[in-house]
């Protein structure tokens, strides 16, 4: 059996079907990337598995334990980072680490070398005395991260990981992400909405509106877009759009700033490409596809451009259900 | 096993700290002191009561209801710090683990009442000045029943702060439910030739009750016990003890049903 099955999860509010059937399942020891904008219902799904709200429809077992018969076996089983910080910045760091042993039933005695070895960790020892205060986003969230992994969980769950961090904090907790499931042969179901980060996990699954759109590999979904992808910025879009379309039988796909079309080989496709729209483009680019095009392939949309569009409806979302 | 480790580490952090934040143990001091030295002393020089036996004193009078105060204002802040965890997020990482949840409420009804009690039991220091004496039995018993008056309030605190969204709810607490019970509470005047509304009113008030228990402790052996005392000992303990095992049911089921 695989550590998490999940099974046509469904959770619906009044008007607002949050998530819709999402089937996955991850195996052992996998890092597996839960992508898509805010508001997607990646958070509501990791709340369900954490046994936070009780799903609509659909089952899922984490480690075989059933989220909705045995919680409480399921959150001894789990670490959970939130997105926003959830330690008492007045309490010291070892005594986060002592509340939550306790809360999870550690012995005393094993917790003291339990507590050095996840603070060794994240490379935090020399603060252990230290009043969370007065440490930088970058420290409490690898505080938070070794606190979650205290209590032996089989899965770790990272919900944005790495919001709010500045890219080279962010580089050293994947590091650390990456050390600690080696080491504590540990399975990290993580959500994210940057796309670069995605690239980390073994196995992606892209969510939008609430639905799994997509499943695999970061090297299998970039497959799906094919070939390479050339940019082009252009005044005269629909002449540009139209001789494409006529002399190579190619599809453009359209976003604000530019078009796009995707060829097999774009190095030699550029020199007839660029002669047959001879005054009428300003650049030409080429490059390997990512994951955000893997996200427009199958949205029609940009990952960057929901953002902060679903920040004002998901705040609008939260308060009128109070705070979930 | 799992439930007492629980409610233990709650009651622990909120004294923790407590015990880290000094200057707010002196700022929660001060009102009591404010109330006691300023507001006792004038009243006690302004007015003479009427019916008031020779050797009754407005400030001794007075003490024992200051400490219920110092009592109720601490066990309801402390309890409505859940609203401020809620925000801010600790609350989350004690929701979500595999403990039951009313061990949290359990822990914070516990975390609240320690305080209160740790702050009664200063004020305590102040009876000589007041010109009480107090044998160590006699601050035995004060002590376990302030512990059950605070523990009895901060369970009401926990039930309202289970309902209350943000912080922005605490002036109503403030103004319809903490200086209700304290004026009502006989804490400053006794509640012997008042109009009948009033004295009804100051019937209901569960803190009338715990602040007669305290005069009835400390005033056992004075002269003028018969006129500071309302109720039998006895009728105030149960109350008392009704009002907690009600309130902490109330407010563990709040809690179970917030999120």
């Amino acid at each position: 059996m695989n550590i998490i099955e999940v099974s046509k999860l469904h959770k619906k509010y009044k008007s607002l079907t949050a998530v819709e059937n999402v089937t996955l399942e991850v195996g052992e020891k996998e890092i597996f990337g839960f992508l898509g904008p805010n508001g997607a219902g990646k958070s509501t799904t990791i709340k369900m598995l954490a046994t936070l709200i009780k799903p609509t429809a659909g089952t899922a077992f984490i480690g075989g334990f059933d989220i909705e018969k045995k919680p409480h076996r399921v959150r001894q089983s789990i670490g959970l980072v939130f997105q926003e910080n959830t330690l008492d910045d007045r309490l010291t760091a070892a005594e986060n680490l002592y509340f939550h042993g306790m809360l999870y039933n550690l012995e005393r005695r094993a917790m003291t070398d339990r507590m050095a070895e996840v603070l060794d960790m994240v490379e935090l020892a020399d603060r252990k005395n230290a009043l969370v205060k007065t440490f930088s986003g970058g420290m409490k969230r690898r505080l938070e991260i070794a606190r979650g992994l205290i209590h032996y969980p089989r899965v770790l769950f990272l919900d944005e990981p790495t919001i709010g961090l500045d890219p080279q904090t962010r580089n050293r907790i994947w590091d650390y992400l990456h050390h600690l499931r080696l080491r504590e042969n540990i399975t990290v179901f993580m959500t994210t909405h940057y796309m670069d980060e995605a690239e980390n996990c073994n196995r992606i699954a892209i969510i939008d509106h609430g639905s799994i759109v997509a499943l695999d590999t970061p090297v299998n979904l970039k497959k799906m877009v094919g070939g390479e992808l050339i940019t082009l910025h252009s005044p005269h879009r629909s002449e540009v759009k139209r001789i494409i379309g006529q002399t190579f039988g190619l599809a453009v796909s359209e976003t604000e700033e530019y078009l796009q079309l995707e060829v097999e080989s774009g190095e030699a496709f550029i020199p007839s490409l660029a002669g047959s729209l001879k005054g009428l483009i300003s650049s030409i680019s080429l490059r390997k596809p990512t994951l955000d095009d893997v996200f427009i392939k199958l949205t029609g949309r940009d990952i960057r451009e929901e953002a902060a569009d679903s920040w004002g409806t998901m705040r609008a979302h939260m308060r009128g259900r109070g705070h979930q | 096993m799992r439930a007492a480790k629980a409610i233990y580490i709650i009651w622990l952090r909120d004294v923790i700290r407590f015990y880290r934040e000094k200057p707010r143990i002196l700022g929660m001091l001060g009102q009591p002191l404010l109330y006691l030295l300023i507001i006792g002393n004038g009243l006690s020089y302004s007015f003479r009561m009427a019916s008031a036996p020779q050797s009754f004193n407005y400030l001794e009078f007075m003490y024992p209801g200051i400490i219920g105060m110092s009592v109720l204002f601490t066990s309801v802040f402390s309890a409505i710090s859940i609203v401020w965890d809620r925000e801010f997020g600790f609350l989350k990482e004690v929701l979500v683990a595999p403990v039951p949840r009313w061990s949290v409420a359990i822990g914070k009804a516990l975390g609240g009442s320690t305080i209160a009690l740790l702050q009664a039991a200063i004020l305590l220091l102040l009876a000589p000045v007041i010109g009480i004496k107090l044998g160590l039995v006699v601050v035995l018993k004060l002590l376990g029943m302030l512990f059950l008056i605070a523990f009895s309030l901060t369970s009401l605190g926990i039930t309202v702060a289970s309902r209350m969204e943000t912080m922005e709810g605490f002036q109503i607490v403030m103004n319809f439910l903490v200086l209700p019970l304290f004026f009502l509470s006989g804490a400053m005047f006794p509640m012997k030739g008042m109009p009948p509304w009033l004295e009804t009113l100051m019937r209901l008030d569960p803190l009338t009750y715990g602040v007669d228990a305290l005069r009835n402790i400390m005033f056992a052996d004075s002269p003028a016990r018969e006129f500071m005392v309302q109720f039998p000992l006895s009728t105030d303990l149960a109350v008392v003890a009704a009002m907690s095992l009600a309130f902490i049911t109330a407010g563990t089921l709040a809690f179970n049903r917030s999120e």
